[in-house]
């Protein structure tokens, strides 16, 4: 499964990554190598062997709905690169 | 007071206790070696005057009766931990100046027990990468070099400037984390010891994250039972984070200095590859001999799966930093590259902030995860993850603990694999089984190479039994009695 350049923008696409368009064919070369690579994965006889998802054998705790911290929009907008008040200045979301 | 430098971490702490010298003037002592060791490129933020502080805050408390563990002792922290009020950048332009408005867990636990934190120590960007070159404030340089020689070394990485802040002693301890051998192949590249506790051990919660089912911190020290001091204090169960195991911590340092006598410790054939530097394989030879003649009984193992360990890791970690780090948009923190529109803004400052490393990493992760690709690559790597898990499974029901080398080199020149992906990837192929398994994993340095550089050795344990490595760590770190240390040319 060779990854092409049309493939390479498409992902970085997905990933909201701008790569420049003479930057894709060695994109594309590099993560063939990595993939070439990987493709040894086939050698594992997977057959009925359940995925693991986590290294805990345990489930997952849950909590009561409530609320434990927050109410200090100050903390929250600190690092803001743009705010106006309490609110995050964003570009343009609907047209 | 040059000499408190050189001091263990149970040494300072010794003396802290016996009124021999105060923090402040232990913490002075570092803050001054930190400032004269600039040219190691260890630390990318430091705090002098915040040190001076909780130095005189920790004297006030000794001098009431209540001093904690740590009281006093001056660690570096690894850029990856949140740090309120301390810029904590995760060594990528993406954070910018990114100032937490709250503190990691681990770092809490540390200052509640009286640690003092002199800055914030460099890391391959994200933490990804095994030689330091990833981080956006350029690489650290390894404070070991060979015999003879003046090449600049890496320390390793991603831990790089943990490892070398330790061994350089500008710091007692350090934190630091292992998503596949973060924190074992930097400790082995500078003579230092190094433990990924068990998954869940320590608290993901406040550290900037890469692949969350494989992250752990740890520390890295310049003794076992430092190392052992270190994560007493940094492990605990932490209902923020909900994968962190609600366990009691056991007193960690209790463990060094026990007899092994009896124990199974497990060598694994798989580890012998191709390639291996002879020295590494006699260092290997030479830690069953110590632990044989310390009553252990070795025992030859099988675990078939790891070389398949490598690539699985190579599709897990970079699909779960790809879903975690499309956090970085540009709209609540860090850097804002603006673009004509919403997209064209995410995708600018995605290109700018990311590092070329993470970049790669973040588009393997998309293409493994996209339609089509999905059932392929990512759920096979899951299903050869549960295969590499069963092994130790099998193996564990005859042995304690494994023994095998930490890394398959000892410190290589800065800019030797820049170029090479998989060759860099390589270096992690004896750690990383080990982050995929959830178990904790030590590395401890035993001798040098024929150019007089650190090679490590790693002792693998069952699933919260930390203890039990402690105490064979201690063993194998009083037979080989490694002394070296770095010359100092900085």
């Amino acid at each position: 499964m060779a990854i092409d350049v049309a493939t390479v923008r498409k992902v970085a696409r997905l990933a909201r990554i701008a790569e420049p368009e003479e930057r894709l064919a060695s994109l594309a070369t590099e993560l063939n190598g990595i993939i070439a690579w990987i493709e040894q994965l086939n050698e594992v006889d997977t057959e009925g062997v359940e995925p693991m998802t986590s290294a805990e054998a345990v489930s997952l705790p849950l909590r009561e709905d409530v609320v434990t911290e927050g109410g200090d929009p100050e903390k929250v907008l600190s690092n803001a690169p743009r705010r106006t008040g309490d609110f995050f200045v964003v570009p343009k979301v609907v047209e | 007071m040059a000499g408190l430098t050189d001091l263990t971490l149970k040494a300072a702490l010794d003396g802290l206790a016996s009124k021999a010298f105060s923090s402040e003037e232990i913490t002075k002592a570092h803050v001054d070696a930190v400032e004269a060791a600039r040219a190691l490129n260890a630390f990318v933020l430091e705090t002098p005057e915040k040190a001076i502080d909780m130095a005189r805050v920790a004297d006030a408390r000794r001098a009431r009766g209540e001093a904690g563990p740590l009281e006093g002792a001056p660690l570096g922290i690894k850029d990856l931990f949140c740090t309120e009020g301390v810029r904590t950048t995760a060594c990528s332009e993406i954070l910018g100046n990114f100032v937490p408005t709250y503190e990691s867990t681990v770092t809490a636990n540390l200052w509640r027990d009286g640690a003092v934190m002199l800055g914030k120590l460099n890391m391959d960007q994200f933490a990804m990468g095994s030689s330091n070159e990833s981080s956006c404030y350029g690489p650290v340089v390894n404070p070991w070099r060979k015999a003879g020689g003046n090449a600049d070394l890496t320390p390793g990485g991603s831990s790089g400037g943990s490892a070398a802040a330790v061994a350089a002693r500008l710091c007692l301890g350090a934190t630091a984390t292992d998503t596949g051998g973060s924190i074992r192949q930097p400790a082995a590249f500078t003579g230092t010891v190094g433990i990924k506790p068990t998954y869940g051990r320590c608290s993901r919660w406040g550290i900037v994250a890469f692949a969350s089912s494989l992250d752990q911190a740890g520390p890295i020290a310049r003794t076992v039972e430092d190392a052992a001091i270190l994560l007493t204090s940094m492990a605990g169960h932490d209902p923020r984070d909900s994968t962190s195991l609600p366990v009691e911590t056991p007193d960690f340092a209790s463990f060094v200095g026990k007899s092994v006598k009896g124990l199974r410790i497990g060598v694994p054939k798989e580890y012998r590859v191709d390639g291996m530097p002879p020295e590494i394989d006699a260092l290997w030879e030479q830690g069953i001999a110590w632990l044989k003649d310390a009553g252990c009984e070795i025992v030859e193992v099988s675990l078939p799966h790891t070389k398949y360990a490598l690539p699985a890791y190579y599709i897990v970690a970079p699909a779960e930093a790809s879903s975690n780090l499309a956090r970085y948009d540009g709209m609540r923190y860090g850097l804002r590259v603006d673009g004509a529109n919403l997209t064209e803004t995410y995708e600018k400052t995605r290109a700018q902030g990311f590092g070329e490393e993470v970049k790669r990493r973040i588009l393997i992760g998309a293409y493994v995860l996209s339609a089509g690709y999905y059932d392929a690559y990512y759920l096979k790597a899951l299903k050869v993850r549960r295969r590499i898990a069963d092994d130790f499974d099998q193996a564990f029901g005859k042995v304690d603990a494994l023994l095998t080398p930490t890394a398959p080199s000892a410190a290589f020149s800065l800019g030797e694999k820049s170029d090479d992906p998989v060759a860099m990837y390589l270096n992690d192929i004896f750690t990383v089984t080990v982050n995929l398994a959830g178990l904790p994993g030590m590395s401890l340095p035993a001798g040098t190479d024929a150019s007089g550089l650190p090679l490590g050795l790693q002792l693998i344990g069952r699933a919260l039994d930390e203890g039990t490595l402690f105490s064979i760590g201690g063993a194998l770190e009083k037979a080989a009695n490694f002394s070296g240390r770095p010359a100092r040319w900085w």
